[in-house]
């Protein structure tokens, strides 16, 4: 039976040269699997093992964060090898650079992983066809394979199982045969999740699950502001609540560790702090919002094409627009944790991260220790959506660990989750535009004004600027196109949220699209598909959706149809939403997406991702909002930021464009063109455009 | 510290807490019972939803000391194999993503199911809008639930 396998002691032991044992770090996960491969085991590389009863472990290097990756890797291997999917294995691969980079964002695992894996699995088929043969005394030509057989052209079979400590010994090759997609029996194909039988009878392990003999449990109370820090702390009355052992100062706050995460936080609830906040105590929305507007910003050119001062000045009828969009919360399920345990000479560290590598290099130049002496454990995440790219969490955990003399288990509550995210970075989108005397588009323009994330993680960022991704490709034709950028920083910690700037910049691309096509004249649909020709797969995933959903076909009274297409992360997204708006509410009762996403691994994955990415969008777009005052975030639970529920799930139909050309990412490609779709359809039901998001707060009240 | 006795999957469990400690924390880090998460604390999320008597509740805001006395069913002790129609029904639909809220949402289902065998769209919608999904795997449950309840209604029984 194909299954999920966790934590490898011996990956440790190879990494660290058999030194373990001196590490003082003999813990690891009660029922954790043995996963390296035995003695007579063919093991051609990092990524799989065959051993004697034809088991085929393959190691996943990526984390699973919903995504299906637990999944989809093992696809990639086991196609090429002709493997015998039941006898399948999982292992995550602990942190290791012989996997690479170890980081699950970007829509990037199976856009990276296409080729190293299958070849992978196809340099294990070559050597235990070459065993086969050879048994046989026959050329490896003469020879096939089918599920986990070699089998010859006189009819003789032998097992994978069989073959591969024979297989072990022959040369590894370098540049392996990959069969052709026309002869794929896997890829492509639905495959059920290997990952879904854990998740429904609370077997799934996430970071937050972690359990060690002797664990303790941690909270630590940091200031909301950033760059402020604790000026002063009274811990008597947290170390006399019950169950509080230490509390302890790190370098991001006050530690409080107890025999229970219940305890740690009612510790944590009862310390009297002072912050000190730092610069940033006086800064509030309104605040940010000047930056952004300052009228003498000095602007980066990214694109131009042609003169569009000159073009806009021609035109017969010119549009201008503000979109604003605020910071995002990533809202992962699992809030965030990290359990750690820090010995003499090394840690080991377990974490629903999805970026194993970087948090393997931060831990220990946190610790001062070499890397190889860091073990990271990758758990199953509870969500990730890019918080979970960064590190500051096992950073922390690691501290709090190393200060306990003890393994601990660092949880944090959800208003810390929801106070020290690094939001989607707040943004204003300025738009002009200008149509000729046919209603042609003979002039575009987008500004982004918008905080630079590479810029507050990375220093003044060299190149173009990070925060007009999903603005400069804009890819209608049009007389003259410029799109520039203003990048202030302004106080308050930004990150990577589900498709980036994408998920402003498209909005503000799309919704402006369709006033500049209504101003023409034109059907939203039809202007958009006579200005794709530059870009025929966007234009096919466009086409696609208006079919299906019905575009142009009467709709009942009330309610109004919007569509907005996008391409990010190699991916093509058209998306059609049908919405009625009652009484200022906006209902959605429909989403039609159509996908490009090239070449495919598991068609049931990329349908999830869809109406993943529907439900994830939609909660933004009607009312999910993070606001500043004094510094900090004003939202800290559900109650304040809520994600979309259940009974406002709009039914979702994914469809997708057959297509030859290599893999495109799918985690992320589908949340661009959600808002804009709802937002053009609530000004067709409505005649109201919003262009101040989300769209609940203003009550879609104002008329266009 | 004192030492309660809860009635949890059918088996007599002790655990040393306060009095106020909310059952969420005595199932997860005293009884070892990890299927139950933490999501938010003030009962928005329902990813701790566990069943108390047979009624779903949210296990963050139901002390240790009031749980006392009550049968308590955690994703643990719905079924011995998995095998309860609904968690079934949640393999055939594919259900979870990340796959952190489906605790909650399968108990929150087999509670709705228990007293209502053959739910409206609405009565489902209503039973689980307190069990947040990031995810947004909302879709996919309804289907399952419909799938559990024709199933029971087939005379398949948890």
């Amino acid at each position: 039976m194909t299954a999920v396998v966790r934590m490898s002691r011996r990956d440790f032991l190879r990494i660290s040269g058999g030194t373990a044992a001196a590490l003082a770090l003999g813990v690891h996960l009660p029922g954790a699997a043995r996963a390296a491969p035995g003695a007579n085991a063919l093991t051609p590389n990092a990524w799989l093992s065959i051993d004697e009863a034809g088991t085929v472990t393959v190691w996943v290097a990526r984390s699973e964060m919903g995504q299906g990756v637990l999944t989809s890797m093992p696809m990639l291997v086991a196609e090429q090898l002709d493997a015998d999917w039941s006898k399948v294995k999982v292992v995550q691969a602990v942190a290791n650079p012989k996997y690479g980079r170890m980081s699950t964002g970007g829509s990037t695992s199976v856009r990276r992983s296409w080729e190293p894996l299958q070849k992978a699995g196809a340099a294990a088929r070559q050597m235990l066809v070459a065993a086969a043969a050879q048994r046989w005394g026959v050329a490896p030509e003469t020879c096939s394979t089918s599920s986990g057989t070699v089998v010859d052209s006189r009819g003789r079979v032998l097992s994978y199982g069989e073959l591969a400590a024979a297989a072990a010994k022959h040369e590894v090759p370098a540049e392996p045969r990959l069969k052709p997609p026309a002869d794929f029996r896997i890829l492509g194909k639905p495959v059920a999740r290997l990952d879904v039988p854990e998740k429904v009878d609370g077997r799934a392990i996430f970071g937050i699950d972690v359990r060690l003999p002797g664990m303790l449990f941690a909270t630590v109370a940091r200031c909301p502001v950033r760059g402020g820090r604790v000026k002063a702390v009274r811990e008597e009355a947290a170390l006399k609540v019950p169950g509080v052992r230490q509390v302890f100062e790190v370098p991001s706050g006050v530690a409080v560790v107890a025999d229970s995460t219940w305890a740690a936080i009612r510790g944590r609830e009862a310390l009297k702090l002072t912050f000190d906040p730092g610069s940033n105590a006086g800064l509030d929305s309104a605040a940010i919002s000047a930056i952004l507007a300052d009228p003498k910003a000095k602007l980066e050119v990214a694109r131009q094409d042609g003169d569009f001062e000159a073009a806009f000045a021609a035109s017969e009828r010119k549009l201008e627009a503000v979109y604003e969009f605020p910071f995002l919360a990533h809202v992962t399920p699992e809030p965030m944790n990290t359990t750690a345990r820090v010995g003499p000479g090394g840690a080991e560290i377990w974490s629903p991260t999805q970026s194993p590598t970087g948090a393997q290099d931060d831990v220990a130049k946190a610790l001062g220790l070499p890397a190889e002496r860091v073990l990271v454990h990758t758990t199953l995440l509870g969500g990730g959506f890019g918080r979970r790219a960064m590190s500051d969490v096992p950073v922390e955990a690691a501290h709090v660990a190393r200060a306990a003399g003890a393994p601990v288990q660092l949880v944090w509550t959800r208003e810390d989750d929801m106070v020290h995210d690094f939001f989607r970075p707040v943004s204003r989108n300025v738009l002009a535009a200008g149509l000729d005397a046919q209603g042609g588009l003979a002039a575009w323009r987008h500004t982004v004004r918008a905080p630079s994330v590479a810029a507050q993680l990375f220093g003044k960022a060299q190149g173009r600027p990070d925060v007009v991704e999903g603005a400069v490709g804009f890819p209608y034709r049009a007389g003259a196109v410029r799109v520039d950028a203003f990048t202030p920083p302004v106080g308050v910690t930004i990150g990577w949220w589900r498709s980036v700037y994408s998920s402003q910049n498209a909005c503000a691309e799309e919704c402006f699209l369709d006033e500049v096509a209504l101003r023409a004249g034109k059907d939203p649909f039809a202007f958009r598909r006579d200005l794709l020709g530059g870009s025929p797969r966007l234009r096919g995933a466009l086409e696609l959706a208006a079919a299906r959903a019905g575009w142009g076909r009467p709709l009942p009274a009330g309610r109004g149809r919007g569509i907005a297409c996008h391409a990010s992360f190699g991916s093509y997204v058209a998306e059609v939403a049908e919405v009625s708006v009652e009484g200022g509410e906006i209902r959605v009762h429909r989403v039609v997406v159509a996908v490009d996403c090239g070449r495919i691994v598991n068609p049931n994955t990329i349908e999830a991702q869809m109406e993943s990415a529907v439900a994830y969008g939609l909660g933004p777009a009607l009312r999910a909002a993070i606001t500043i005052r004094d510094g900090a975030a004003m939202q800290r639970n559900f109650d304040e930021y809520e994600p979309l529920r259940i009974h406002e799930m709009p039914a979702v139909e994914v469809h997708r464009v057959p297509s030859d050309e290599p893999p495109g990412g799918i985690g992320e490609p589908g949340v661009p063109p959600v808002a804009p779709a709802v937002l053009n359809a609530v000004a067709a039901a409505s005649g109201v455009r919003v262009r101040t998001l989300p769209a609940g707060r203003q009550g879609a009240g104002k008329k266009a | 510290m004192p030492v309660f006795s809860l009635d949890v999957n059918g088996a007599r469990r002790t655990a040393d807490a306060q009095a106020d400690t909310p059952l969420l924390w005595v199932l997860r880090d005293a009884l070892g019972l990890t299927g139950t998460k933490y999501g938010c604390g003030i009962g928005q999320c329902g990813a701790c939803t566990v069943l108390l008597d047979g009624a779903a509740v949210r296990s963050c805001a139901v002390t240790v000391k009031d749980a006392v006395g009550h049968r308590i069913v955690t994703i643990e002790g719905l079924s011995p194999d998995a095998g309860h129609p609904v968690q079934r029904a949640w393999v055939a639909e594919e259900v979870p993503q990340c796959g952190y809220c489906q605790s909650g949402q399968i108990l929150a289902a087999a509670a709705l199911l228990a007293r209502t065998p053959l739910p409206t769209d609405k009565q489902v919608d209503d039973a689980l809008a307190g069990v947040l999904c990031v995810c947004g795997s909302y879709n996919r449950i309804r289907s399952a639930v419909r799938r559990a309840a024709e199933a029971m209604g087939k005379g398949v029984r948890p």
